[in-house]
């Protein structure tokens, strides 16, 4: 069967994944947010308000830049970074924070809520709480705030509350768990922005829409560069919005290989990791049947990275769909091995990448020495590693 | 006549609303809940819902988040809340709800779990984060064994999503009294009663309150206008006050149910 981009379908589904399951308190928020977003998507004055912000305030389009010494020390394929890292905030996250804040604008809700694991969604969402005059309380584990301090020192110097989260696991899918619990309290007045493609229909599909951003430049600028389209396109998942916003707009191109890196932690054999699509099993969490870590009786599991944004047991239900249509491969690498990533990258490029991002640099690091050197690899290079340099100064 | 509609029809031909009385299973451990569970009909309770807990209860406010860590680190899993169900059928003619969140139910199979939920004895099913349109397989299932899906309706429901409830529902509507998680709020939300009459006369079906209802006064207003009166959080605060003091804990579980149950009465 062929690869379908055009899902969801109405319901949420891309193919069995995806869908709806949330208390029947939100559906009418839903209904209300799904509606608002198809009439904007039909208004060019709403895609051309993305676009001057996107220009003007997050720095697009971000640049494609030919990794040279990366590219001649691995010895193998032709390496570009897609530089998510230098957008306003430091990620690729703000390509979703601002279309969901000018939704949120057009609907009239002045009061927006958001979950976060490393901050960097937090930080983003933030940002354009601040830029539009939006109150803003950010839902973080607890154990988020201590990993990721810097963050929630950046959310609050932007005027936005942070709420640590202390229940379960105290990390992102329990921060996620209370903003709907903020949400389904508070719907009247507030606007959730999802982080991720992942949570109930509408979001998957408009995350990945903002997101689809990187892959429509990286097409465009990869043709200018070499005439061609990639070989291989690599991002790392936790959730998975980098991923998709590079991948989406080359589903057609099979020719084109992707590579969705997730986070293998101590080892996939281990009880510590987030590889939910290499050794996950199908359940609900969140709104969406997807791949989850989960136990034989349907408890799902605490997930561990050393990324903190990639800390989550599910992973956006478009990817399941891909990885079970075999339009996307699913790999993952270790907490060590991103390590390594995040040493070479910064000592051969002098680009110090996020953790998370460095995910996607390792696998580089193991497939780009087997590729000929005429053929072209692409890393989204989704975040920047400042707010990470004290988890790795702490190893060292 | 199920044991759910007898119920609903016994209460109502004596003027009084059914009190239907919620616990997470395994807090603070199996064989408490069902000591429990015997207390609250010798009291007066009318149905039981069964909460099968869920590591990431989404719907619920803390009380019933933290019941659930505590019945998940006892080791209680959906097979524990099947086998209490069939225990408590040695003993007892009440209705039995499984109360819980969708993931548990998919994993178990829904087939299967359709098949041994019925066989243990139980009446109904309700997944709070299984709205009609993802329902299809799983009420399939439950009607092929002659089990109710339960299905919740919120003040935020719309008249479309009314309908939609009410071709689907089986046994009675849960109609959440506030907008928000689980967990006694002072002061009911506006406009109920209306809402009620409206979800009574397009379903047909008995219609409950739930979601915040902890007192016997609540009880007693929800009960001139509603079928039901629906308390958890309530429960739970009573069983994680006392924990493992079984006597003083089921005196006062005792008590409590009794002063919601002499309230449930139609004025």
């Amino acid at each position: 069967m062929a690869i379908d981009i055009n899902l969801p379908d109405e319901k949420g589904h891309f193919g069995e994944f995806g869908g709806r399951y949330v208390s029947e308190t939100l559906i009418p928020a839903l209904t209300e947010l799904q509606n608002a977003y198809e009439e904007a998507k039909k208004d060019p004055n709403f895609q051309k308000e993305i676009d001057y912000y996107l220009k003007n305030y997050v720095g697009r389009p971000t640049p494609l830049y030919f990794a040279e010494r990366m590219t001649r020390e691995l010895g193998g394929a032709k390496i570009y970074l897609k530089r998510e890292d230098v957008c306003h905030t430091g990620a690729h996250k703000i390509n979703n924070t601002i279309g969901q804040a000018l939704l949120a604008e057009r609907m009239k809700k002045n009061r927006i809520i958001a979950e976060t694991g490393a901050g960097q969604h937090g930080v983003a969402t933030a940002t354009v709480s601040a830029l539009f005059n939006k109150d803003c309380t950010v839902y973080m584990g607890e154990e988020d705030t201590r990993r990721q301090a810097i963050n929630v020192f950046r959310m609050e110097l932007l005027g936005t509350k942070v709420f640590p989260v202390t229940s379960g696991t105290k990390t992102l899918k329990d921060a996620m768990n209370e903003a709907m619990r903020d949400w389904v309290t508070n719907v009247r007045d507030t606007f959730y922005i999802i982080g991720s493609v992942a949570g109930p229909h509408p979001y998957p599909m408009m995350v990945r829409d903002f997101q689809s951003v990187i892959g429509r430049e990286t097409k465009k600028q990869i043709l200018e560069a070499e005439g061609r389209l990639p070989d291989l396109l690599v991002a790392c998942v936790g959730g998975g919005s980098n991923a998709m916003g590079l991948f989406y707009p080359f589903v057609e191109d099979e020719e084109v290989k992707k590579l969705g890196v997730e986070a293998a932690g101590l080892g996939i054999d281990t009880e510590h990791h987030s590889a939910t699509i290499s050794v996950g099993s199908v359940g609900v969490l969140h709104g969406s049947k997807t791949y989850l870590l989960q136990d034989e009786n349907g408890q799902v599991k605490g997930a561990h990275s050393i990324a903190a944004g990639l800390d989550y047991p599910g992973v956006g239900p478009e990817h399941s769909y891909f990885n079970d249509m075999g339009a996307v491969d699913y790999t993952a690498v270790t907490d060590k091995e991103a390590l390594e990533g995040f040493s070479f990258l910064s000592k051969t490029e002098g680009i110090i990448p996020a953790l998370e991002t460095s995910h996607a640099i390792a696998q580089v690091m193991k497939a780009a020495p087997k590729m000929s050197k005429d053929e072209i690899v692409i890393i989204c290079l989704s975040g920047r590693g400042d707010k990470d340099i004290h988890t790795v100064t702490d190893l060292e | 006549m199920n044991r759910i509609e007898e119920k609903f029809s016994v209460a109502g031909d004596g003027g009084r609303s059914a009190l239907v009385c919620y616990l997470t299973a395994g807090d603070p451990s199996i064989d408490v809940t069902r000591d429990i569970v015997l207390e609250l009909e010798k009291n007066g309770a009318d149905i039981i819902e069964l909460g099968i807990p869920f590591s990431d209860p989404m719907a619920d406010g803390p009380t019933i988040q933290l019941a659930s860590e505590r019945a998940l680190a006892n080791g209680t899993t959906i097979h524990d809340v099947i086998n209490l169900s069939k225990e408590l059928r040695e003993h007892t003619e009440i209705p039995i709800i499984l109360f819980g969140y969708y993931n548990p139910f998919f994993t178990y199979g829904l087939e299967k779990f359709a098949r041994d939920a019925k066989e243990a004895g139980v009446d109904g099913i309700l997944v709070v984060d299984l709205p009609p349109e993802e329902s299809g397989e799983f009420k399939k299932h439950l009607d092929n064994n002659d089990l109710n899906l339960i299905f919740l309706l919120a003040p935020t429901s719309t008249e479309k999503r009314i309908d939609l409830v009410a071709d689907n529902a089986g046994g009675f509507i849960y109609l959440v009294s506030i907008t928000g998680v689980t967990g006694s709020r002072p002061g009911m939300e506006y406009s109920l009663s209306s809402l009620t009459k409206d979800i009574k006369e397009k379903s047909g079906l008995p219609v409950g309150i739930g979601f915040g209802v902890s007192t016997p006064e609540q009880a007693k207003d929800i009960s001139n206008y509603a079928d039901a009166v629906i308390v958890g959080s309530a429960f739970v605060r009573i069983i994680e006050k006392n924990g493992n003091k079984r006597d003083i804990l089921l005196k006062e579980i005792g008590e409590f149910t009794n002063s919601l149950s002499s309230s449930c009465v139609k004025s």
